[in-house]
Parts: structure tokens; C-alpha cells; sequence
């Protein structure tokens, strides 16, 4: 059964049109990865499937509620972590659990319960009586999270997850995104801008462009599309860059980086033919690396000015 | 649980959270109470021998502290719209909306929070004003009449206030807007009796909300005639209320 699912949705604010009909399916305890630059209509989408904004037209259905008719329904089965934390600065960790404790009408006990084991979780426990204020950037999207978690949701909305946070706290937060799914069998809809974090999370990613899905399918199957990879040549100096860039139709040529891409695949006969060439016009090249198409490549071709 | 039940105890939650915010953060309660005070001691020790002359004998303190008292109601109206743009500039009040808790519970918790914030100013300005020597010749029943009209008018300056806290783009915004309120006192009766002012300023003095509200209040404080500013005071009081009510909710409900 499918935990999110959209027929034709479309928003426009005034007459610039944010989402053009968006259609989506996703499987319950699944990851499913919106990915796009800023301003493609991420955050909107996200907006509308959590019922904090209404659609202009479009029918959503968010674990078996109707977004409209029943969006009470899809609140109790909802968890949204924003781009933006959302959580009370004025407080501490624990009494933001708790608030959300109460706001999802536990018994006490029962609240204070889930709000120690969600500390332990995300590793806050020694800053549980510290007020927010006082987070780092990390932590303080780990409690937005946790705040998120208190009330069991079945399908997570993550918009923007780790937009902003150093690596390390990216790794971390990639490490409970997957433990959720793994553990609790959530159905999780996140937004990103970065293509790794789509690649390393998401069982299905759908590039939204201009308010538009443009590509949508595996990692593999997105990779898929752009065909080929290339073969990138360094020189030491611009004149062997200039004259081996005139050898190769096809060639992209960098003269800060003293580069040379040639599009290509790793084949033998490839690699030889491209080695043969420089040879019989006696340029010297300094390295060769063949490179296969990266969602990099998806991402670039199908979205912005490439696509257009 | 009812639907009821829910929002008593969602608007009992966000009142909780308010109540704990306000004591994190006791520097906006203190501004509500430090203002009125200065003002007191401006207007009893600095202006108070010229402008007691002025009102025609009798103790000045026991002329201008109902004014003031007024005053601290509309100083915590800042902090009430401060409060609610605040809270709607953070994400924290998306987050409420993505639940499935009662739709008032957010306003009601702010709302009820603030008149409590001021209601313990009002305590304070009062007994400093007790301090600096004012008397008040009400029996309990005035005292009663006057702290429910104390709570009556705070209720109304706090939905007014925080409907302005919504529609405010930034704290700095909301913090301004309510000025003019915490000084329409002044253009009444709350410093001099608007007698004394030129035409149209007393034009002004005489039908603005705020006159009937001190002189029913001086009157229950001090013994002056009360008249019909008691009526009006009250009929001005829910007219605004149901105001700021409506219009804080409409606001509220279309972001």
C-alpha cells in the first residue's frame, strides 16, 4: 500500500506557478528522496503533503487519510522535521520532549518514558536539562528529530535534513535516518540538495525541477539516463591543454585547471583511441582518469540551464 | 478524550509552555513593570508638585496612579505581541500545525499566558505606587470591581496585541506597533484632566477608549464620580475584545 500518494498536484503563488502537476507513489517503510536545486518546489511540496498549506488543485492521500477531508487524521500520522528548527529555544531538550509529550496527549508516565529513551537515542542524555539555546547545530536538529519521534509517526517528512550541518553531523544523521526505517518500518519523505545524500538514503529519488518531476527511479536507474561517463586528461601547461582540446570534437577544456574532459566509457578501445591521438600529435598528457556518469551528471543534465 | 477535552488540555499545555518561557526569559516581564514605576516617579517626585497645582489640590499620586496602573496594562501588551511574532518567526509554530492538536490551543495558551504576565505587574506597579504614597479610599467591593475591570482591559490590549504580533514580520516590528497604545493614556485622563488641553486634543481625550476606562477606575480607586464611563468603559472593552478575538483567529487561521 502505498503511505503517500498524489495525483496532479499544483500550486501557484499569484501567477508564478511553484508545483505544475506533481504525481507520486511511494511504498510504506520505504525512503523516497525529492531531490532538486533551490527554489524547484521542495519545500512547497513538503508543505502541502504535511497540511500546512492547501494545494490549488491535486488529490493526496497520506497514510490511507485524505489530505483535506481528514487532515487530523494525517497530523496523528505525521512526524515533519523542517528546514528550520522547530524547536523551543527557551527550553530544554527534555521539556521540548515533553511538550510534545503532551501535545500528543500521553499519560505522564508514558511520556517521560519515551522522552528518556529518545535522549538516549540521539546521544542528548548529558544535555537533557540544558536549554536549547545552548545546542550546537547538530543537536539541535538531533532534538528537532527526537521531537518528531515522540508521537510515533508512520510517515516522516525531512525537508532539508542536514542543509547547514558539518559532515560529521551529517553522518550521524544519516546513520538515524536509516536505523528509523530499519527499526521502525517508517515511511520517510525527504527533500535534499545534495546528490550523495539521495544516493546513500533513498530507495527511490524523484528531481523536481521548476515545479516539475523531471526523472524519478533508483539511483541506478537515474544514472542510467545520462549515458556514458568521461575521460579527464591533466596537463601541466596550457599549450599541450589548447592543442590536445583541438584534437577531440566532443571536449570540454578547463584552462584554470589545465583540464581536458572527453566524453567517453572505460573501454580499452576507448581509452587507446583517446591515448593513440595525443600520441600522433606528440601532446604530452600528465594523468589519465576515466570517470562514469554520478548523479552529479543526472542532476546537471536535467535540471537548470542544461535542461532548458 | 472529546474534541473539548482536548482543547482545555492542549490550551492548558501551550499556557504551561508560555508560563515557563516568561520565566526563562524574566527581562520582558521586568520591562513591563519597570516602565510604569519610572513613570510614577517621574510624574509624583519631578512633575508631580507643578501638575498637582495644576488638577486643583488633592494628593498628585492619588490622581495619576490609575493612569499609570492603565499603562503597565498597555506596556504588557508589547510583550504580549513581542511574544507571538517571536513564536511565529521560529519554526516551532509549523511544527504545532503539523499536529493533530486543537486549532486555539496555540492563540488561548498565549493569550491567557500574557494576561497573567501582566496581571503580576499590575500587583507590583500598584504596590509601588503604595510605597511612594498613594491612598485609595476603596472598600473590597471596589477593589474587586477594579481588578475585574484590571483583567477586563488587559484582556482586551492582549487579543489586540496579539493579533498585531501575528500580522508583524519581525520581533522589532511587533514591538513597535503597540507604541502608540502605551501612549493613547497620555491623551487623556490618565496624566492631567483633558480639560486643560486645546480643542481637539480634548475632543479626542474625552471620546478615546482609554478616558472612560481610568475615570472608572480613578472613580472606584479614589472616590471621583463615576458617571456612565463605567458603561462605556465596559461596552468599549468587549466591542475590542471580540475585535482583536476575531481578527487574531482570521489571521491565525489563514497563515
Amino acid at each position: 500500500m502505498a503511505a503517500i500518494s498524489a495525483v496532479g498536484l499544483t500550486k501557484s503563488y499569484g501567477d508564478k506557478a511553484v508545483l505544475r502537476g506533481i504525481d507520486l507513489s511511494i511504498p510504506a517503510g520505504t525512503v523516497f528522496a525529492l531531490l532538486g536545486p533551490n527554489g524547484a518546489g521542495k519545500t512547497t511540496t513538503v508543505e502541502i503533503l504535511s497540511t500546512l498549506i492547501p494545494a490549488d488543485a491535486g488529490s493526496v492521500q497520506v497514510a490511507g487519510h485524505d489530505l483535506v477531508r481528514e487532515a487530523d487524521g494525517v497530523r496523528r500520522a505525521i512526524g515533519v522535521t523542517g528546514q528550520f528548527s522547530a524547536v523551543d529555544n527557551l527550553l530544554t531538550a527534555e521539556e521540548n520532549l515533553m511538550l510534545m509529550a503532551d501535545l500528543n496527549h500521553l499519560r505522564r508516565r508514558e511520556g517521560r518514558r519515551r522522552a528518556e529513551e529518545l535522549l538516549r537515542r540521539f546521544d542528548l542524555t548529558d544535555a537533557a536539562r540544558k536549554p536549547v539555546v545552548t545546542f550546537s547545530g547538530g543537536m539541535r536538529r538531533k532534538l528537532d528529530l527526537a521531537m518528531t519521534l515522540v508521537g510515533d509517526p508512520k510517515v516522516i517528512f525531512l525537508d532539508e535534513p542536514t542543509t547547514g550541518l558539518d559532515p560529521r553531523s551529517r553522518r550521524t544523521m544519516w546513520e538515524i535516518i536509516r536505523g528509523l526505517v530499519a527499526d521502525h518500518g517508517v515511511t520517510i519523505f525527504l527533500t535534499t540538495q545534495y546528490l550523495e545524500e539521495a544516493d546513500q538514503l533513498a530507495d527511490r529519488i524523484a528531481v523536481l525541477d521548476g515545479g516539475r518531476i523531471v526523472a524519478e527511479g533508483t539511483a541506478e536507474e537515474l544514472k542510467r539516463i545520462v549515458p556514458g561517463g568521461r575521460i579527464r586528461l591533466q596537463f601541466t601547461d596550457a599549450g599541450q591543454l589548447d592543442t590536445a582540446a583541438a584534437l577531440f570534437d566532443y571536449a570540454t577544456a578547463d584552462a584554470e585547471a589545465l583540464r581536458l574532459d572527453i566524453p567517453g566509457d572505460n573501454s580499452v578501445i576507448t581509452v587507446k583511441a583517446v591515448l593513440d591521438t595525443l600520441d600522433n600529435a606528440s601532446v604530452r598528457a600528465e594523468s589519465l582518469v576515466v570517470e562514469t556518469a554520478d548523479l552529479d551528471d543526472v542532476f546537471l543534465q536535467l535540471t537548470g540551464e542544461g535542461a532548458r | 478524550m472529546s474534541a473539548t477535552t482536548y482543547a482545555v488540555s492542549d490550551s492548558l499545555t501551550m499556557l504551561r509552555r508560555n508560563l515557563k518561557r516568561a520565566q526563562r526569559y524574566p527581562a520582558m516581564t521586568f520591562s513591563v513593570v519597570v516602565m510604569p514605576v519610572m513613570m510614577l516617579m517621574l510624574f509624583n517626585y519631578a512633575f508631580g508638585g507643578a501638575l498637582g497645582a495644576g488638577i486643583g489640590g488633592g494628593s498628585y499620586i492619588d490622581y495619576v496612579t490609575p493612569g499609570i496602573v492603565l499603562m503597565t496594562a498597555t506596556a504588557g501588551s508589547v510583550a504580549t505581541a513581542v511574544g507571538v511574532c517571536v513564536d511565529m518567526t521560529e519554526g516551532i509554530v509549523n511544527r504545532f500545525r503539523t499536529m493533530a492538536i486543537s486549532r486555539s490551543a496555540f492563540l488561548t495558551g498565549h493569550v491567557v499566558g500574557s494576561v497573567i504576565q501582566t496581571l503580576v505587574a499590575l500587583v507590583l506597579v500598584i504596590g509601588a505606587a503604595f510605597a511612594m504614597g498613594f491612598r485609595s479610599s476603596a472598600g473590597p467591593v471596589e477593589w474587586l470591581a477594579a481588578a475585574g475591570l484590571l483583567l477586563f482591559v488587559t484582556l482586551t490590549l492582549t487579543w489586540i496585541s496579539a493579533g498585531i504580533g501575528l500580522v508583524s514580520k519581525t520581533p522589532e516590528s511587533a514591538s513597535n506597533t503597540p507604541l502608540p497604545l502605551t501612549f493613547l493614556p497620555f491623551i487623556g485622563s490618565a496624566i492631567v484632566p483633558p480639560d486643560s488641553m486645546p480643542t481637539v486634543l480634548r475632543w479626542f481625550a474625552e471620546y478615546q477608549p482609554f478616558t472612560p476606562i481610568i475615570e472608572t477606575l480613578r472613580g472606584l480607586l479614589m472616590g471621583t464620580g463615576i458617571g456612565n464611563s463605567g458603561w462605556i468603559a465596559l461596552a468599549w472593552c468587549t466591542g475590542l475584545t471580540l475585535l482583536g478575538y476575531v481578527w487574531s483567529r482570521s489571521v491565525f487561521y489563514r497563515r
